[in-house]
């Protein structure tokens, strides 16, 4: 690449495997190099940053979020030379150890558009005004841990630094959040747009008293200590909330551990006329509360409901809960992206089949009963480019059948279901514009039973052929009839 | 999950010009990165590939920033055991939910990959509680001031939440009932001013007239008389207290004198 475009100035990669040697080459040839975004990769270290940061001059964007970086030392951000000062987007939140405080407090406060500050835990609270007043421009901040021995004199300093930011609209961070340091950021919650806090380990009152602040708050991600209560005051609050992600923070454990069910969704989309998207985990969930919710929200267009238990029945009446979500497909015109859980027969597919014409991506886990399930998305979903399926009992018919319908879809992954071996090879002889790969621990697929079902599956469309570089455990299936083993 | 490890080096064909394009080659992790129409860097002939961040089921995923399977690998690679467990569990399943009960069992087996929470997001999550585990010994949370009472002589120590009392005496009365008596400073909660200090007789009769005395360690880690201080000063100091017997307190009362002689 460095050859073909030597003018190339930004590159973003996502789930990939990148070297530090990459990060250098990047780093050398690209002169005018202005935006790196690194999305959940990994393979480099703080040695690649330190290239990166010592020859891109005209560098505007670093982001790594979600990497993997094997941290060897916080040195590298003071290789960016004294004389760079164009940086306006930096996100190291994923980075485990200590960067090296004063020269982060350099380069903030010499960076005058610097719009996006994300930080990671290592970065202790009573450094974080100093950095504030460097940047009170900042738009977006991720804090580091939010904690810190309780002292008036930080807790002041930190409250006024907030409140000099005025254009501060993002908030994130709040790892290990100690709550009698939330009201520091009272000063600017009512020109918060957006705010996540779901790494905050904090009770629901806490939580409570700081969104109810937040008037102008459009999206909002937390975890489920703000149970039904803090939910109800969400959506009292915050009218323009468009997107509400409540994470678990117990996800394996074996009973509730706070009270958090359907009435918390329920009175947010009662509440908030333009909520549209929603991630929610949950322990319970009920038809009646899915129709409720698909009646007062039909702008709904991303709707992803993970209830904790998998096949889990509508608690009060105990039937499956095909009903709800088919009320969600059905007055919910727009939905573009639908998860689902719960207890599920075919029928919920019958109803996404007829109803989601708009449908784009759909993620369903531990439902249907038979191959008509598969059936009635595949045929119905007009619009369908993404699905994943994991542990349903869908199998070769609906696959087969519907061969064509996969060359106008993006993808398709199947895992733990019941599709076999040799309707993979079928498949892959019949459509030579996909890729049919399979994927296997146990061995090539070829040494068992041509009936027997493959543990991962994934189908996707290419112009490109099949790829050279896959790891022993994955196959394609291929027109000839033979599988090509990489 | 190593698969980077077991990745089987693929050079397409490239034409090198003396750098070292191999170690720079973008090296598949596992299947399911994006599709060539997503590429915008061109990669036509070089194959790219996901990293061991590994794409699975994203049901909690954005275009890419909750993942549904994360680095735990759960979903793509567990071992020919968990395997053979993952399907187990699933039967176990099927059987329950045949009854339409959602399983409450006693021991509670995890499905492989499930509930779909990205690996970041459970890293985060699991050094949250260790923080917390390590704190617990310590803890200083808003809503309480635990402190540690060591009693000479006492088999074991105890706690308490110094954010219950108001007063010295309130202290002492509590502390009381956890252990046998003792002696605190007289001065009260308004420690340096006032004339209501110790005298030397007075002292000496509390010292010697019980058998403990109650000391604090402080920040700086020095041993101080309990009571000279305004309670509030006090209880942001105190990292711990030690109800000390008073024949080791004798060196606490030559500088309790002195600082009531220097007041008087």
């Amino acid at each position: 690449m460095a050859g073909a475009y030597p003018w190339l100035e930004e590159i973003r990669l996502k789930r990939m495997v990148v070297s530090d040697e990459s990060l250098e080459i990047i780093a050398k040839s690209f002169k005018n190099f202005k935006v790196l975004v690194l999305s959940s990769c990994e393979g480099f270290t703080t040695e690649g940053l330190a290239a990166i940061a010592a020859n891109c001059r005209n560098l505007r964007e670093l982001d790594l979020r979600e990497s993997e970086v094997e941290d060897l030392s916080g040195r590298w951000l003071s290789d960016f030379p004294d004389s760079y000062t164009s940086l306006e987007s930096l996100n190291i939140s994923c980075l485990g150890n200590e960067v090296n405080l004063l020269a982060l407090e350099r380069l903030v406060s010499r960076c005058p558009n610097l719009k996006t500050l994300r930080l990671n835990r290592a970065v202790p609270l009573d450094r974080l005004p100093n950095l504030l007043r460097g940047a009170p421009q900042l738009a977006e901040l991720g804090t580091g841990a939010y904690t810190s021995e309780m002292r008036p004199d930080v807790f002041s300093n930190l409250a006024e630094a907030f409140a000099g930011c005025k254009q501060l609209k993002t908030l994130s961070g709040f790892w290990d959040a100690l709550p009698s340091y939330l009201p520091a950021v009272y000063p600017i919650c009512s020109q918060l747009t957006s705010l996540n806090l779901s790494y905050a380990t904090v009770q629901s009152p806490d939580l409570i008293k700081l969104v109810s602040l937040c008037e102008k708050l459009q999206k909002l991600w937390v975890l489920d200590y703000i149970e039904d209560d803090g939910l109800e005051i969400l959506a009292a609050s915050c009218k323009d909330l468009r997107e509400l992600r409540v994470f678990p923070s117990d996800p394996f454990g074996l009973e509730p551990n706070v009270a958090l069910t359907e009435q918390g969704l329920v009175s947010v989309s009662e509440g908030c006329p333009k909520l549209q998207s929603v991630l929610y985990f949950c322990r319970q969930m009920s038809n009646a509360a899915l129709n409720t919710i698909a009646r007062n929200r039909p702008n709904m267009t991303r709707f992803r409901l993970c209830i904790i238990e998998p096949r889990s029945p509508d608690y009060l009446t105990l039937q499956p809960l095909d009903d709800g979500f088919g009320a969600i497909v059905e007055h919910c015109k727009d939905l573009r992206r639908l998860s689902l859980s719960g207890l599920l027969t075919d029928r919920v597919f019958e109803y996404i089949g007829t109803y989601g014409k708009k449908l784009e991506m759909l993620s369903v886990a531990f439902a249907g009963d038979s191959d008509l399930g598969l059936h009635h998305v595949l045929s119905g979903c007009d619009n369908l480019r993404k699905l994943e399926i994991r542990d349903c009992p869908f199998g070769d018919k609906a696959l087969l059948a519907n061969a064509a319908k996969l060359e106008t879809m993006r993808s398709l992954w199947m895992s733990s279901c019941s599709v076999s071996f040799g309707a993979c090879k079928v498949l892959g002889q019949k459509m030579p514009r996909l890729n049919v790969e399979v994927m296997d621990e146990s061995g090539p697929p070829d040494s068992r039973p041509e009936s027997s079902p493959v543990e991962k599956l994934y189908v996707y469309r290419t112009v490109a052929g099949p790829r050279l570089d896959m790891p022993g455990f994955v196959w394609t299936m291929d027109d000839d009839s033979a599988l090509r083993i990489s | 999950m190593e698969t980077t490890e077991k990745i089987p080096q693929k050079t397409t064909t490239s034409s090198s010009g003396g750098l070292n394009l191999k170690a720079t080659e973008l090296r598949l992790g596992l299947p399911g990165s994006e599709s060539p129409e997503r590429d915008e860097h061109g990669g036509g002939g070089v194959k790219k590939g996901s990293g061991g961040a590994k794409r699975g089921f994203c049901f909690s995923s954005d275009g890419g920033s909750e993942m549904g399977i994360g680095k735990d690998g759960a979903l793509f690679s567990p071992p020919p055991r968990e395997r053979e467990q993952a399907s187990v569990i699933k039967e176990k399943k099927l059987i329950h939910n045949q009854n339409h009960i959602s399983s409450a069992s006693a021991v509670k087996e995890q499905v492989v990959g499930w509930p779909p929470i990205r690996s970041f997001r459970k890293n985060s999550m699991a050094t949250t509680q260790k923080n917390d585990d390590i704190d617990a010994s310590e803890a200083k949370c808003s809503n309480c001031l635990y402190v540690k009472v060591s009693m000479d002589g006492a088999p074991f120590l105890r706690k308490v939440d110094l954010k219950n009392f108001a007063t010295y005496k309130d202290l002492s009365s509590a502390l009381n009932s956890m252990f046998t008596c003792f002696t605190i400073s007289q001065c009260g909660t308004h420690g340096v001013s006032g004339r209501d200090k110790l005298s030397e007789s007075k002292l000496m009769d509390l010292l010697y007239g019980s058998e403990y005395v109650l000391t604090y360690e402080d920040k700086d880690g020095d041993w101080m008389l309990v009571g000279d201080v305004p309670w509030e000063m006090f209880t942001n100091s105190c990292k711990r207290l030690r109800i000390m017997k008073s024949s080791e307190a004798i060196g606490l009362a030559p500088r309790a004198m002195e600082k009531c002689k220097s007041r008087n």
